[in-house]
């Protein structure tokens, strides 16, 4: 998936990516999608419940080794 | 995911901070910075030894009288003390407990009331207990509120969707 900001939250435990996710939102315009590289596994449910807590978009994510790559589209 | 309406401004939590151990610490602020970042409105009303966790690390404890001093002594608090609610055996729990935090990254209780702070969080030291332990507003460090009452909380609490006491 195309992502207009990441945040690298590799070896991040909650609540840190979660925090880290909320002020990196601010920088980015309307309709961008943030990418967010975690490795703490509880992201998969977090990021949704953020999302729909702050009124993002939850798009998805993807995993591969151990990786996590979770997609937010600002409101 | 159930539907759910996202956080309006004016959704509260609050909290009761009654412990003053490292890892009650934790699991508080893990909550509140939690709760900030997800549009919350925060306040930690901190009571007993949850007052700990805000005192000063250094030259906070007055108190008036032999009593409020003797017992200053030996509840001396800061958030540098505090030990884990479990297999402190004498410190060398909380210290590996430290150090593990450090190696993985983890913010310290320092970092995190900062953070909360910067985030909005209210930390309001309750004053019944502050009057008890001979506590004013300058035992505590910085960015903390100004003493109140139980009223005060409850105020806060029943306007809030989520209150925790730990």
């Amino acid at each position: 998936m195309k992502a207009d900001q990441t945040l690298d939250c590799m070896g991040l435990y909650c609540p840190m990516p979660i925090v880290k996710t909320a002020q990196k939102i601010k920088e980015l315009k309307s309709g961008e999608v943030l990418e967010i590289v975690a490795d703490d596994k509880g992201i998969k449910h977090d990021m949704p419940a953020w999302s729909q807590a702050t009124g993002n978009e939850f798009l998805g994510f993807e995993e591969s080794g151990g990786e996590i790559r979770v997609y937010v589209r600002k409101k | 995911m159930t539907d759910a309406a996202p956080v309006t401004e004016k959704e509260k939590m609050t909290m009761v901070v009654f412990s003053g151990e490292l890892d009650k610490a934790m699991a508080a602020f893990i909550i509140a910075t939690t709760g900030a970042s997800m549009g919350m409105d925060v306040t930690m009303f901190f009571t007993f030894w949850g007052l700990n966790i805000l005192k000063k690390n250094k030259g906070g404890n007055k108190g008036k009288g032999f009593k409020q001093k003797m017992f200053g002594m030996l509840n001396r608090g800061g958030s540098k003390r505090l030990k884990l609610s479990r297999f402190n055996m004498f410190g060398l729990g909380t210290w590996m407990m430290k150090l593990v935090m450090k190696d993985s990254h983890y913010p310290s209780i320092d970092e995190f009331i900062e953070m909360a702070r910067e985030m909005g969080v209210k930390l309001i030291p309750c004053s019944t207990t502050c009057g008890m332990f001979g506590l004013a507003e300058e035992s505590f460090r910085s960015g903390v509120e100004s003493i109140s009452g139980a009223a005060f909380f409850l105020n806060e609490a029943r306007k809030s969707k989520v209150t925790l006491f730990i």
